[in-house]
């Protein structure tokens, strides 16, 4: 179980009251009838699946109901860092890299 | 149309048609609470003279009003304290003057709760005192409210939440939204021994058993409103 610190509750809360809604990040185009079939396909379904970092939208769903981005290491399962919508992740994996190259 | 564009022209007194819920007193209608079935006035009638250790009583057919609306607006939380008296409260703060009370329930809503009888005129005068960009919502036939007192709620909160309600996390006049045994509940901790359960009406029942059960090893007593 994760125990998630919510930034709008600004407070840690058990799993059960949040809901994940998967990537974060992923823009809708700009123009969607002018999209290809390609583009509109990698926007609707594609997804990363990376090993380490990955950013992800969740919901506070019983709670304050807000949605917010937690930035998570799938391999260790590890929350780093927890930010609300329109910030900019502080932790990704170029950061992480350049942090071990060090 | 943005905050900024709508702020001037947007009247809401004029854009919101409010309007009585509650039966008119002599229309032969009787309003009732979620828990009718369960006849708790009956109970406490029987109780009358047990002492328990968890108290249980439902403070119903109140008014609930949901408000909505921009902290940054001075037009909405200045209209909010002239009607209530009352400043909109922080993150997971609950305030109290007499028989008002508000709930924080996000960074943008609150949960104003008041007397049955003066929902209308309460929701009206919000209405007419609220510019820009807000919503005010009268909830209250979807919600209840239970007060739990006694020396043995803390242990039942512990059964049914994934909270954590020791005084050094949840004093007096914190209020959450958590899971409450499989569905959700307000809590608010109004005294030392004293919290309040705002649940949802379709739940009500689900929550009157729940705490029955829950509290066949302490001893529950139901008192009246």
């Amino acid at each position: 179980m994760f125990y998630i610190y919510c930034p709008h509750c600004e407070e840690h809360r058990e799993e059960e009251e949040f809901h994940a809604s998967g990537e974060a990040h992923i823009p809708r185009p700009l123009d969607p009838e002018s999209c290809t079939d390609k583009e509109w396909g990698e926007y609707m379904f594609f997804r990363t699946n990376p090993r380490g970092i990955h950013h992800e939208l969740w919901v506070h769903a019983i709670g304050c109901r807000k949605f917010f981005n937690i930035t998570r290491d799938t391999q260790t399962y590890e929350i780093k860092e927890v930010y609300k919508i329109g910030e900019k992740p502080t932790i990704t994996a170029a950061s992480v890299t350049a942090a071990k190259e060090v | 149309m943005s905050d900024q564009t709508n702020t001037a022209a947007f009247n809401y007194a004029q854009t919101i048609n409010a309007m009585d819920q509650r039966p008119v007193s002599d229309s032969g209608i009787e309003g009732h609470s979620p828990l009718h079935h369960a006849d708790l006035a009956a109970m406490a009638k029987a109780q009358q003279a047990s002492t328990g250790t968890v108290e249980l009583t439902e403070l119903k057919l109140r008014g609930h009003i949901v408000l909505r609306g921009k902290l940054e607006s001075s037009a909405f939380t200045q209209g909010v304290e002239s009607v209530l008296g009352l400043a909109l409260p922080g993150t997971l703060k609950m305030v109290v003057n007499g028989d008002i009370s508000i709930r924080w329930i996000s960074p943008d809503e609150w949960l104003v709760v008041v007397p049955g009888e003066r929902t209308f005129e309460i929701e009206q005068a919000l209405v007419n005192a609220m510019q820009g960009h807000c919503a005010i919502v009268n909830v209250s036939g979807g919600q209840t409210i239970l007060r739990l007192a006694g020396s043995d709620v803390q242990k039942v909160l512990q059964k049914s939440a994934p909270i954590d309600v020791h005084a050094s996390k949840f004093p007096v006049g914190k209020v959450v939204t958590t899971v409450f045994a499989k569905t959700q509940a307000i809590i608010s901790r109004t005294g030392d021994q004293e919290w309040e359960l705002v649940i949802r009406r379709s739940f009500s029942d689900y929550v009157w058993l729940w705490l029955q059960d829950c509290c066949a090893e302490f001893s529950l007593v139901v008192r009246e409103d």
